[in-house]
C-alpha cells in the first residue's frame, strides 16, 4: 500500500484549463455544424464526444484534481460535453429528417393505382330491399315468417276467403303444379303461391295471439316477363292480429314504415279498395318522396318517379277479414287483426329508379354491383 | 267501367265547373278505382261542320283512289260557295250528309288543317272520318251521317266531340259500378247530392200473354222477365246520341236493338239479350245443358255445352249460354240483311254468379254480361231494364211494345246483418257514433233498424254487403279513409330474425365479401338442361315437380338444382362481355317426395285439426333451401402489381367452406365423381355433427362437355349446398379458446406421399399424432418433381405448437413434430422429406 503523493501539483493539468475546455468544446461545436451528413456526423462524433475526445480525455484528468478543484472543473467539463451531446443529438435529428424526407419521396408511389385485384361482390337489391323492410319491422317486434313457395291451395286461396269460383281466383293467373300422377289444373290441390299471404295463414296456425309478422318471400303468377312485368316477383306482407287492432293502427303502422325507407314526414294515403281477405280493404300510396306531390300540374317540372301524379302506390292493406281469423281458429269475436303487403319489385323500381323489371331478374353484374351488401 | 262525365250528369247534377279529374278525385276518396281521365275532343277547334257532297270527281293515276269533292257547308265558309276537297275515301256518294272541317280548325293530336294543294289540286279542307274526330278506331272510311242534320251544323256539338271519360276498374265487390246508375249513386253519396236513378220506371204488371218461358233450373235463374216489341223498323239506325255514348263507354255501335241493349245494360248494369222472334221456336227455357250438347255462340265460335253450363232454350235445344253469350241462330238481323228484324223479344234475367264464373271460365268466353253476373247484378232492376228496353226501341225503331210481360220471379226476401252500432268505429279506431253509422248505411241503399244492435237490410244491388265487417268499409269509406287518426299497437318482444333467417344473410355477405354478386334466377327449367347438365337417366334431379300451365313449353318443371339457372346467368352476362365472373344464389328447389297425396279442400268455417293440415304438407313437394356459386374467367385481376389468378375448382371449394363456415360447420372434403362436375376435380363437402356425417354439397370444376352442352367459358367452376343441412349440422354458438400468452414454437415438416393421397388425410394423420400441443397446421407448399420419384408429392407444413401454461422445450416441440410425422407415415405412407 503506498501512500498519497503529497508532492504531486495537481493544479497545473493542460487540459482543465477553462480556455482549452471552451476551444476543445467549440471546436465540437463547429464540427458537428459542419456534419453534412449522418456519415460525417458520426466521424464528428467519435472525434469530439467518443472515448478519446479531448472533453472526454478532459474529465477524466478530474479524479486527479485536488478535492477543492474538483467541483469547478467537473462543472466546467460537464455543462461542455452537456452542449456538444445537446448539438449532437439535435444534429442527428435534423440529419436524420433530412435523409428520411430524401428516402420518403423517393419511396413515393402513385397512390391513384387502381388494385381491383378481385372485384367486389354484391348482394341483389331484392335480397337487400326485403331485408332492409324486414328490419324496420324486427325492430318494431314482429317476427319474420315463412313458408313454402310450391303451396296447397287451401293456403294460397280457400283460407284467405277467395273461394272456388271468386272472380280474384281469376284475376290472379296462376301457376298450378301437376300432382304425382301428371294430373291438370286444380287436381294436385297445389299451386305455386300467388302471394305471400299464405304464410298469414301458416303463422296464425302455428302460433298463438298476439301474432306479429311479416312474410317476406318469392311469389308466382302466369305474365310473361316484360318492362314491368315478370312471372316470378318478391313480396313482403305483414300480420298483426291481437285484441283491439284497428284500422288506425294499420295507418300508424303503414306510416312508420314509409318514414323508415324512405325519410320523415312524408304522408301515406288509404284508399277503398277490395281484397278478399281483408274487409275493409285499401291501396296504400305514399306522397312521392322525390318530387314531395310538387309535380302535379306543374308540367315544367316532371316527375319520373311518380309519372307526375303526386302518389306512389304502394300496395293494399286491410283489416283481416273474420272469416279469415275463422278459418285459423281464431276467435274474431275477440280478435281482430290488420295486413298489408306489397311488392318489392315495384318500390325497388321507384326507391332506386330501375327503369326495367328485366334489369332486376337477368342477373347482370353490371346492374347489381352498384348495391353492394345493404341498401 | 268508361264513364263518360256527359252521361254522369244526367243522374247528378254535379257543379258546373267539376272536371273529370275533380270527379275522378272524389270517387277515388270512396272506393272506386279510377285509373284514367279521358279527355275526348282536347284540342279540337272548328269550323267543323256537317256538310252535303254535291259533286265527286274521280282522279285517276294515283296509286289509290282519290275524290275531288265539291261539298256545301252553307255559311260555315262565310261564302256559301261549296267548298272544294280533296278526300282518299270512297264510302260516299252525291247527297250524303258528311263532316267536313275548314281551314282554320285544328284536329285531335294538333292537327291543323289548312288550304293545301294535293293530288294536282286546292284541297280546302278535310273531311273527316271517326278516328280522325277522335270519336273511336273505326277507320273504315269517313262518317256519313244521317240526312236529317242540317248543312253548316256545328259538328263539333252535334258530335259530342267534347267530353271527359271516367275509366274505372270495377273491384269484384262492386258490380253495382259496371253500370251508370251505380257510379251516379256514388258520385251523388261523394257530393252530397240526391241521385236521379234510372232504375226508377213504372213497370206494367206481368201477365200471361207474355212470350213464353219455363223456367226448369230455379237456383241458376232465379229471375226471367221477357217483353217483346213488334213493328221495329229493319232498317233504323241508333242515332248518334246513342252511338255516341256507346262509343265512349268503349263499345262498338252494332244496330239499333244490340246498340240499345248495350246502352240499357251500360246504363243500370243488367245485362240483355234481344232475340229475333221469328227465329225462335215455341218456349224459351232456362236449364241446365245436356251431355253432348253444342252451341254456336255469338262470336262464331261452335261450343261443346258442359252439363253445369246453364243455357237458354227453344224447342230446337240450346239458344243461349245463359248470362254469358248469345248463340248465332237466334241473333237480331243486321240491317243490310234481306229479312232484317222486326220482332225482338228481350230478356231480363238474372242468374246465378257462381253458375256464370265457371261457364264463362270454362268456355274462357268472359263478355260484358258475365263480367256483371259475376259480380252480382240488382235482380230489382231487371224489369225496369226490360221496360227501358222496350221504351228505347218503341221511340228510335218505331216499335209497338206488345202488351203481354212475362216475368218468373223465385220468391226471396231482403237479405239482413245485424251488427253493433259502435262496430264500425270500433274496426276503424273512430268513434262515429250510432247517427253517423245509420246516415252511412242509409247513403249506400240500406235500411237501418235499432239503436245499439243493429239490424241493416242491404239494398238489392250490393250483394257483397253480408258481413258486419262490409257495414263497416262502408261507414268509413264514405265518412273518408283520410280521416283515420294514425296510431301504433302495442306489440310484445319480438325475438329477432331466427337462426335460420341470420344464417341466409351471414351466407349472402360471405360470399358477397368473397367477391360473389347475386344473381337469382327463376325456378323453371326443362328436361333439355338435364341433358346438358349430362345427369344420368336415374339422377335423382330428373324427377321434377311439373306445372300444369308453363309460361313455355321449354321449360314445364321446377328445379331440383339451382345450377341450371345460375349458369345461364353466367352465360348472359359472359355474352354481354363481363367474362371474369363469380356469381351465387341462394332459393328454394322442388324435390318431388313421391309420396305426394292430391290436397284436399279443407273447410273454412273453423281451424282445421292437426290431421288435415298434415295431409296439406304430405301434398307438398319437398322445398330445401340451398346457395350455390358459379365462376369463370379471373378470379384475380392482372395488373400492375402483378399476374392475375384464374377461377379454378379450388375457389368453387373455398365458397362451400366460406357458407359453412357462417354455420359454424367446418366441411369435410373428398374426391367425388358427381354430374356436371369433371370427374377429376369434383369435390363431395360433408358436414359432420354428432359424430354423424352428411353429404351437403358439391364443388368444384364442371365437366367439359357440360360446358360444351351449354356454352360456357371454359373451365367455368360451380358450387351447390344445402342451407337447411348446414343448419342442422351446425355446432352452435362458438366457444372460446383459450388464449396462451407462452412463445410459440414453429416446426416445418415436408412429407413425400403418393400422389393419389389426399392432402387431408395427411393433414388429420398429423393433427392426430400432434396432439394437444398443436395450435395450428397450415399447408404452404405442395411440390412434385423428378428428384420425389414418379407418383409422389411432397407436402410441406407449418406446424405451430404452444402450451396453455408453460414455455415448450425445444425437446418437447420436436416430440410432438416426431410424433406427428409418425402418424403421417404410418396412416399415408409418407416419409418425411430429406430424412
Amino acid at each position: 500500500m503506498s501512500a498519497p503523493n503529497k508532492s504531486y501539483d495537481p493544479v497545473e493539468v493542460e487540459a482543465l484549463k477553462p480556455e482549452e475546455i471552451d476551444r476543445a468544446r467549440d471546436a465540437a461545436l463547429a464540427a458537428i455544424a459542419a456534419a453534412g451528413d449522418l456519415e460525417a456526423l458520426r466521424e464528428v462524433k467519435a472525434a469530439h464526444a467518443g472515448d478519446r475526445s479531448p472533453l472526454a480525455l478532459a474529465n477524466r484528468e478530474i479524479g486527479a484534481l485536488p478535492p477543492h478543484a474538483k467541483a469547478e472543473a467537473g462543472r466546467r467539463v460537464g455543462q461542455a460535453r452537456g452542449a456538444v451531446g445537446q448539438a449532437l443529438k439535435r444534429r442527428q435529428e435534423e440529419l436524420e429528417a433530412e435523409r428520411d424526407e430524401r428516402v420518403l419521396v423517393e419511396e413515393a408511389v402513385d397512390v391513384t393505382l387502381p388494385f381491383d385485384r378481385v372485384p367486389a361482390g354484391a348482394r341483389h337489391p331484392l335480397t337487400t330491399l326485403s331485408e332492409r323492410i324486414e328490419d324496420v319491422f324486427v325492430a318494431m317486434g314482429y317476427e319474420v315468417a315463412e313458408g313454402p313457395e310450391a303451396e296447397a291451395e287451401w293456403f294460397n286461396f280457400d283460407a284467405l276467403n277467395i273461394a272456388p269460383d271468386h272472380p280474384a281466383r281469376t284475376m290472379q293467373d296462376t301457376f298450378f303444379v301437376q300432382g304425382p300422377d301428371g294430373s291438370g289444373e286444380g287436381e294436385s290441390g297445389v299451386v305455386l303461391r300467388t302471394h305471400t299471404s299464405p304464410v298469414q295463414i301458416r303463422s296464425l296456425l302455428e302460433r298463438k295471439p298476439p301474432v306479429y309478422v311479416i312474410c317476406p318471400g318469392r311469389v308466382y303468377r302466369t305474365d310473361e316477363l316484360d318492362a314491368t312485368h315478370t312471372p316470378v316477383f318478391h313480396q313482403v306482407e305483414l300480420l298483426a292480429v291481437d285484441e283491439g287492432l284497428t284500422m288506425a293502427d294499420l295507418k300508424g303502422t303503414l306510416d312508420h314504415m314509409v318514414r323508415s325507407l324512405f325519410g320523415e314526414d312524408l304522408r301515406t294515403r288509404l284508399r277503398p279498395s277490395y281484397f278478399p281477405f281483408t274487409e275493409p280493404s285499401a291501396e296504400m300510396d305514399m306522397v312521392c318522396f322525390a318530387c314531395r306531390g310538387e309535380s302535379v300540374g306543374n308540367p315544367g317540372r316532371p316527375c319520373r318517379t311518380c309519372s307526375s301524379e303526386g302518389w306512389i302506390e304502394l300496395g293494399g292493406c286491410g283489416m283481416v277479414n273474420p272469416r279469415v281469423l275463422t278459418a285459423c281458429g281464431v276467435d274474431p269475436e275477440r280478435y281482430s287483426g290488420f295486413a298489408f303487403g306489397f311488392g318489392i319489385e315495384r318500390m325497388l323500381m321507384f326507391r332506386h329508379n330501375v327503369e326495367d323489371m328485366r334489369d332486376m331478374v337477368e342477373g347482370d353484374v353490371r346492374f347489381t354491383r352498384p348495391f353492394g351488401m345493404e341498401i | 267501367m268508361r264513364v263518360p262525365l256527359s252521361w254522369l250528369r244526367e243522374y247528378v247534377d254535379l257543379p258546373a265547373g267539376e272536371t273529370g279529374r275533380d270527379v275522378a278525385a272524389k270517387l277515388i276518396a270512396a272506393g272506386l278505382e279510377v285509373e284514367t281521365v279521358e279527355r275526348l275532343g282536347a284540342g279540337i277547334t272548328g269550323p267543323l261542320v256537317v256538310g252535303r257532297v254535291l259533286a265527286i270527281e274521280e282522279l285517276t293515276g294515283f296509286k289509290k283512289p282519290i275524290r275531288y269533292c265539291q261539298v256545301d257547308v252553307g255559311e260555315a265558309n262565310g261564302t256559301g260557295e261549296p267548298q272544294n276537297i280533296v278526300c282518299g275515301a270512297t264510302n260516299f256518294a252525291v247527297g250524303d250528309k258528311v263532316v267536313v272541317i275548314l281551314p282554320g280548325g285544328v284536329l285531335p293530336g294538333d292537327f291543323r288543317i289548312g288550304s293545301r294543294k294535293t293530288y294536282g289540286k286546292l284541297s280546302e279542307g278535310m273531311i273527316c272520318s271517326a278516328s280522325e274526330l277522335g270519336m273511336s278506331d273505326d277507320h273504315e272510311g269517313i262518317i256519313v251521317l244521317p240526312p236529317e242534320h242540317e248543312v253548316g251544323t256545328d259538328a263539333i256539338e252535334l258530335l259530342e266531340l267534347v267530353d271527359e271519360v271516367l275509366d274505372i276498374a270495377v273491384t269484384p265487390d262492386r258490380g253495382y259500378c259496371l253500370s251508370m246508375r251505380g257510379v251516379a249513386r256514388e258520385a251523388a253519396t261523394a257530393y252530397g247530392l240526391p241521385l236521379r236513378d234510372p232504375a226508377l220506371l213504372d213497370v206494367p204488371v206481368p201477365n200471361e200473354h207474355g212470350h213464353p218461358v219455363n223456367v226448369e233450373d230455379r237456383r241458376g235463374c232465379d229471375r226471367f222477365t221477357a217483353r217483346t216489341v213488334t213493328g221495329v223498323r229493319p232498317d233504323a239506325h241508333s242515332p248518334i246520341w246513342l252511338q255516341r255514348r256507346l262509343q265512349k263507354a268503349g263499345m262498338r255501335p252494332i244496330s239499333l236493338a244490340v246498340d240499345i241493349t248495350n246502352y240499357v245494360m251500360l246504363e243500370l248494369g243488367q245485362p240483355l239479350h234481344a232475340y229475333d222472334r221469328s227465329r225462335v221456336g215455341g218456349a224459351i227455357g232456362v236449364r241446365r245443358a245436356r251431355p253432348g250438347e253444342k252451341l254456336t255462340t255469338l262470336d262464331g265460335t261452335k261450343r261443346e255445352l258442359h252439363p253445369e253450363d246453364l243455357v237458354i232454350t227453344d224447342d230446337s235445344g240450346p239458344i243461349g249460354l245463359a248470362g254469358v253469350m248469345g248463340g248465332a241462330d237466334t241473333e237480331i238481323a243486321d240491317a243490310r240483311e234481306a229479312t232484317g228484324t222486326t220482332e225482338v223479344v228481350i230478356e231480363a234475367a238474372h242468374f246465378d254468379a257462381v253458375s256464370i264464373a265457371r261457364t264463362a271460365r270454362r268456355h274462357k268466353l268472359s263478355s260484358e254480361a258475365s263480367r256483371r253476373f259475376e259480380r252480382g247484378v240488382d235482380p230489382q232492376a231487371a224489369s225496369a231494364a226490360a221496360q227501358r228496353t222496350v221504351d228505347l226501341l218503341v221511340l228510335l225503331a218505331g216499335g209497338t211494345a206488345e202488351a203481354g210481360v212475362t216475368e218468373i220471379v223465385s220468391p226471396s226476401g231482403p237479405h239482413t246483418v245485424r251488427m253493433r252500432a259502435d262496430h264500425p268505429g270500433r274496426v276503424a279506431g273512430v268513434a262515429y257514433g250510432r247517427e253517423t253509422v245509420a246516415r252511412r248505411l242509409q247513403d249506400v241503399g240500406c235500411d237501418v233498424y235499432g239503436t245499439d244492435e243493429l239490424t241493416v237490410t242491404v239494398p238489392s244491388w250490393r250483394p257483397d254487403l253480408t258481413d258486419p265487417n262490409d257495414l263497416a268499409e262502408e261507414v268509413m269509406r264514405l265518412e273518408g279513409y283520410d280521416a283515420l287518426p294514425s296510431t301504433l299497437p302495442r306489440l310484445p318482444s319480438g325475438r329477432g330474425l331466427t337462426e335460420r333467417q341470420r344464417l341466409r344473410r351471414r351466407a349472402g355477405r360471405a360470399l358477397a365479401g368473397a367477391g360473389y354478386v347475386e344473381a337469382p334466377n327463376y325456378p323453371f327449367v326443362g328436361d333439355d338442361a338435364f341433358d346438358r347438365l349430362g345427369l344420368e337417366a336415374d339422377d335423382p334431379r330428373r324427377r321434377t315437380v311439373r306445372l300444369v300451365n308453363p309460361l313455355s313449353d321449354e321449360e314445364p318443371a321446377l328445379r331440383t338444382t339451382l345450377l341450371p339457372g345460375l349458369l345461364a346467368a353466367l352465360r348472359r352476362n359472359d355474352g354481354r362481355g363481363s367474362h371474369d365472373l363469380a356469381l351465387f344464389e341462394t332459393g328454394l328447389v322442388f324435390r318431388p317426395t313421391g309420396q305426394e297425396t292430391a290436397a284436399v279442400r279443407l273447410p273454412v268455417d273453423r281451424r282445421p285439426t292437426d290431421e288435415e293440415l298434415a295431409s296439406l304438407t304430405a301434398a307438398l313437394p319437398a322445398q330445401p333451401r340451398r346457395a350455390a356459386v358459379v365462376l369463370a374467367g379471373a378470379r384475380e385481376q392482372a395488373g400492375w402489381w402483378g399476374k392475375g389468378r384464374p377461377a379454378t375448382w379450388a375457389d368453387a371449394v373455398e365458397a362451400a367452406r366460406a357458407v359453412a363456415r357462417e354455420a359454424g360447420v367446418e366441411l369435410e372434403v373428398e374426391a367425388d365423381r358427381h354430374a356436371p362436375w369433371h370427374p377429376g376435380r369434383c369435390a363431395a363437402l360433408y358436414a359432420g355433427a354428432d359424430g354423424e356425417r352428411t353429404l351437403v354439397g358439391h364443388a368444384g370444376e364442371l365437366h367439359p362437355r357440360v360446358i360444351k352442352a351449354m356454352q360456357l367459358p371454359a373451365r367455368t367452376c360451380a358450387m351447390e349446398i344445402g342451407l337447411d343441412l348446414l343448419e342442422r349440422a351446425s355446432s352452435g354458438a362458438p366457444q372460446a379458446p383459450h388464449v396462451s400468452t407462452f412463445p410459440v414454437a414453429t416446426q416445418d415438416v415436408a412429407l413425400v406421399v403418393d400422389a393419389s393421397v389426399p392432402a387431408a388425410e395427411v393433414e388429420s394423420a398429423l393433427r392426430d399424432g400432434a396432439g394437444e400441443l398443436l395450435e395450428s397446421l397450415r399447408l404452404f407448399d405442395v411440390f412434385t418433381g423428378e428428384q420425389l420419384g414418379e407418383g409422389k408429392k411432397s407436402l410441406a407444413y407449418a406446424l405451430r405448437f404452444r402450451a396453455p401454461d408453460r414455455t415448450l422445450t425445444a425437446e418437447e416441440a420436436t416430440a410432438a413434430r416426431e410424433a406427428a410425422v409418425a402418424a403421417a407415415v404410418a396412416r399415408t405412407g409418407a416419409v418425411l422429406r430429406g430424412a
